[in-house]
């Protein structure tokens, strides 16, 4: 088994205090990075391959040059804690267990954006995991890792946490500054970007928790032993969740170059009962689903994107020959209908329309047109909105119908309307 | 100033511009509900959408500025294709109900649908319901199932009356537009949301059922409710008069002009036009000789003006001008005052309560033309009374004929007692004016007035800007322009003044822009829709 990072403090008693974790070598990227300078840990950063792990997969270090050079108004750096992707639960696992690793990562970040204030802004309904973060951070200022002028290096950094108030919508990196904002959690047009003009209208970078809880270890150890743990275009390793029918659920920790076979097979003990896998979802609700003959593939960026899905927040849906496709359908199409925030069109009116479509199909009231309306409407909304929500819908839309179309027909084909 | 090329035509635009903007410049229209050039972008309809080359998708238009060498194209297949798409989402959740909407005519889900509709509805679900008819102010009524939550009334409270009642309240298609808690739609601009609503969420309270949108003439105006002057359109409902319970001015709309109202106008001039069409008003001169008044002829009315001129000392007359009268009339009364020599003039009555301001469109001097009543020198010449002066001469019977124009003076800042006392001391009281008010009723002779819609002119606002108002609507019964009468007047007078001989409003501003040097370097037809400054 590959050694652990990440979750390496999970099963260790009372890791989630500053005491046990500095025992286990905890600060020690800090205390390394405020030694550096700025330009130095990004460049690090870069090396290392890291990539975002909230969903876009986007570069981390690239992503902290998007600040416009020069810029002498304040910048922030605000933490995506706000795990809402359906199957993902990896971000709750590192607040509870190790917040310091998320906090230490902040620091390091912080200093290398150059930020002084920093915002955790953490789901709502996650009520342990912001106690125990709060504690920390607490614990934290305690100590002096964070406030004025920290451990006399004449770097400020302030850390404020704000809870979410329930919207998957306040995950998307604009809709949660705006929610940050008190407005309410609509993302917005873009551009300008949130590096150029973010929260309260300042240059601000939107990190998720386990990228930043990877940042302590990439500055200990060094960009090219993290690069090394991935592949060739991914560094590290990450955390899938993974729900559904596997013998052993959970969380588990892998270098990214993991199939999702040995995710599933090896790692989560296969299939319960002796049945049959008939589909994965290997990147929370938004990615597309594959059939089993597609899970040979790398769980990095790359590997989901070469069948037409996307890795996502890593949250793997396990689903067995006893799920209805349709029922599946029914119930993501109700997810995003509930939660698009309504703000522009194409989400607003179609992510209803779906839902209405796919459950009037589960109802046994399905039209012989309905299928290929469905196909029709997302695809005329795709790459049409504000943000990326409504891709994400479509993802699951598209890619349950094209993939299992002869289920859905069967039902229609049953249906008072045939 | 970037140069850009949208659909082959090159056109170059002020850094800044969207390819909304610089689509218009080159001719071109890109549909669009929620971009407003007066609000901030928000991006929500997606009806804008545009191809540029070198972008792999369309944008959209009003976020996406014009840069130099951008090539643009606003119909091609994949843009008609993306608006065919927003049309149908729009419409989805969409009441249908055109027959019974106000908004029918002049809605921009009819306009574009049927240049971009799919005419096959795919909907064959339950629509979204939402409340209906819900007034949410003293002049809106909101209708949230016909609302595709464009957000412009939302940000219109925000951006530009600050005071912030809307909201977008729930999510998905749940979505609806509403008051804060506690709150109503009742700030002094409310009226506006209902015209940049394009469609019929929003309509308006006053006009809502009175008559269908297309059997309205316009006419372009300026509001004569305060000394702003915003520019107008008086819409008229003269084909079917059996609508609009028989009224003949249905509404006005604000028209823009980027150096006075920009695209508003405010609540109290947009629903103050009662009067126009008010039982009040005078349609028939009236001669009162000791009892009863008695509806005369104009034949018969203005001798017997001319001959009570005649036998009046010139310092027996008084003349109280109004600022509501157009430069027109109020130039031919300046120059019928000169030729009677009368120097009783003036046109300044104090209001009974100081009128109220903001710093936004509304002037606290509610009248269109107290600038140009100033410029014009509707004063007392030299050795002559001001209006307080005209009053108490009146009041102490120095005065044998005093001519009011407008002014309900019983109304006004004077005390009520001194302004009767001064109409029972005087011999010959004439009123001109629009409508009857407590001065008319005890006035010897009553003049008709047009209202400013039954005829054109100019009024100067407070920045100096001279402003056309144009004919919307025949002068109500016998009545005359204030100028007509004057002229008239004058004429019988032997004045030869060429104003006493205008058989246009044209005419009698040319001759004052010849006279007056503020009005020097204009004439009536190059003052345009958004008129011109006064020389200082």
């Amino acid at each position: 088994m590959a050694e652990l990072i990440l979750t390496r403090n999970f099963d260790v008693p009372d890791a989630h205090t500053i005491r046990v974790y500095r025992e286990r070598g905890g600060y020690q990227g800090w205390e390394k990075a405020k030694g550096m300078e700025p330009v130095a840990i990004a460049e690090e950063v870069k090396k290392s391959n890291l990539r975002g792990l909230g969903g876009a997969g986007f570069p981390t270090g690239v992503k902290w040059g998007f600040i416009p050079k020069g810029s002498t108004a304040p910048r922030y750096l605000v933490v995506n804690a706000d795990e809402g992707e359906p199957g993902t639960f990896k971000d709750r696992y590192l607040m509870e267990r190790d917040p310091h690793a998320l906090i230490e990562g902040m620091l390091i970040a912080a200093r290398a954006i150059g930020s002084h204030l920093g915002f955790i802004y953490i789901r709502g309904e996650y009520v342990q995991p912001w106690r125990i973060l709060s504690a920390a951070v607490k614990e934290a200022y305690d100590e002096g890792l964070l406030g004025k002028n920290i451990q006399g290096t004449g770097f400020d950094f302030e850390i404020v946490v704000h809870r979410g108030a329930g919207a998957y919508i306040c995950g998307e990196e604009t809709g949660l500054i705006s929610s940050l904002e008190g407005k309410k959690g609509w993302p917005k047009v873009k551009p300008p970007f949130p590096a150029v003009k973010g929260a309260f209208g300042q240059p601000t970078i939107v990190n998720n928790v386990e990228t930043l809880a990877c940042l302590p270890h990439i500055v200990t150890r060094g960009a090219e032993w993290f690069a090394g743990l991935g592949t060739k275009t991914q560094g590290g390793t990450r955390l899938y969740s993974v729900s559904g029918h596997v013998v052993r659920p959970g969380l588990v920790e892998a270098p990214v170059s993991v199939t999702l076979r040995q995710i599933i097979y090896d790692h989560c003990g296969g299939i319960p009962g002796g049945r049959a896998l008939k589909a994965v979802v290997p990147g929370g609700a938004s990615a597309a689903i594959l059939t089993p003959d597609e899970i040979d593939i790398p769980m990095d960026v790359d590997g989901p994107k070469s069948k037409g899905s996307m890795i996502g927040s890593a949250g793997i849906i396990v689903m067995d020959e006893t799920v209805s496709i349709p029922d599946a359908l029914m119930v993501v199409a109700r997810f995003y209908a509930h939660e698009s925030c309504g703000q522009c069109t194409p989400c607003r009116e179609s992510t209803g329309w779906i839902y209405k479509i796919s459950h009037r199909i589960v109802e046994g009231k399905g039209r012989k047109e309905d299928l290929d309306t469905i196909l029709d409407v997302a695809r005329r909304g795709a790459g049409t909105t504000i943000c990326a929500f409504y891709d994400g819908a479509v993802g699951p839309y598209i890619s349950y119908i094209e993939k299992f179309r002869s289920e859905f027909e069967e039902l229609i084909r049953n249906s008072v309307h045939a | 100033m970037p140069r850009l090329t949208v659909n082959g035509k090159e056109v170059e635009v002020p850094e800044g511009t969207n390819l909304i903007e610089a689509a218009k410049a080159a001719g071109a229209e890109v549909p669009h509900y929620c971009y407003h050039p007066a609000l901030s972008i928000a991006g929500q309809c997606r009806l804008c959408m545009v191809d540029i080359d070198k972008v792999p998708r369309p944008q959209i238009a009003c976020n996406t500025q014009a840069t130099e060498g951008m090539v643009v194209h606003t119909e091609t297949e994949r843009v008609l294709e993306t608006r065919r798409s927003m049309m149908e989402f729009h419409l989805i959740n969409h009441p249908l109900d055109c027959p019974v909407c106000d908004q029918a005519g002049e809605c921009f889900l009819q306009i574009y649908y049927m240049k971009h509709g799919l005419y096959d509805p795919r909907m064959v679900d339950e629509k979204v319901h939402k409340p209906k008819a819900v007034p949410i102010g003293p002049h809106v009524m909101l209708d949230a199932e016909r609302c595709i939550v464009c957000s412009r009334c939302v940000r219109f409270c925000d951006e530009i009356t600050h005071t912030g009642e809307l909201g977008i309240f729930q999510r998905g298609d749940q979505s609806e537009i509403g008051l804060f808690p506690g709150t109503a739609l009742e700030n002094k601009y409310s009226g506006n949301v209902i015209d940049i609503c394009p469609v019929g969420a929003l309509t308006d309270r006053d006009f809502r059922f009175q008559v269908r949108v297309w059997y309205l003439d316009t006419a372009k105006s300026v509001c004569n409710g305060c000394a702003r002057g915003c520019n107008v359109e008086v819409h008229t409902n003269r084909h079917r008069p059996h609508h609009n319970q028989g009224r003949r001015v249905a509404r006005l709309k604000p028209r823009f002009n980027a150096e006075v109202n920009q695209w508003w106008l405010c609540d109290e001039g947009r629903y103050g036009f009662k009067w126009m069409d008010d039982k009040s008003r005078l349609t028939h001169p009236l001669h009162r000789g000791g009892g009863e008044g008695a509806e005369v002829s104009w034949d018969r009315a203005l001798p017997e003006l001319v001959k009570r001129l005649q036998g009046c000392p010139p310092d027996e007359v008084g003349l109280l001008a109004s600022p509501k009268m157009s430069n027109e009339d109020l130039w031919a009364l300046r120059r019928l005052a000169e030729h009677l020599g009368v120097r009783n003039l003036d046109f300044r009555v104090p209001p009974s309560a100081p009128g109220d301001e903001d710093n936004f469109l509304i002037r606290a001097d509610k009248n269109p033309n107290s600038r140009g009543a100033e410029l014009i020198g509707v004063a007392p010449d030299p050795g002559g009374r001001d209006a307080a002066g005209i009053l108490r001469a009146a009041r102490e019977r120095r005065l044998k004929l005093l001519w009011i124009f407008h002014h309900d003076l019983a109304a006004s800042g004077w005390p009520e007692a001194e302004v009767l006392a001064a109409i029972e001391n005087t011999e010959t009281v004439i009123f001109q004016g629009t409508n009857a008010n407590d001065v008319s009723a005890r006035a010897h002779l009553v003049l008709p007035s047009a209202a400013y819609v039954e005829t054109e002119g100019t009024f100067t606002n407070f920045q100096g800007r001279v402003q056309r108002f144009r004919t919307a609507i025949p002068p109500l019964g016998e009545s005359w322009p204030d100028w007509m009468i004057l002229s008239v007047v004058g004429k019988a007078l032997g004045a030869s003044d060429p104003v006493f001989s205008a058989e246009r409003a044209e005419q009698v501003f040319n001759a004052l822009a010849a006279a007056v040097p503020a009005f020097g370097d204009m004439t009536y037809r190059a003052l345009g829709d958004a008129g011109r400054m006064v020389t200082a």
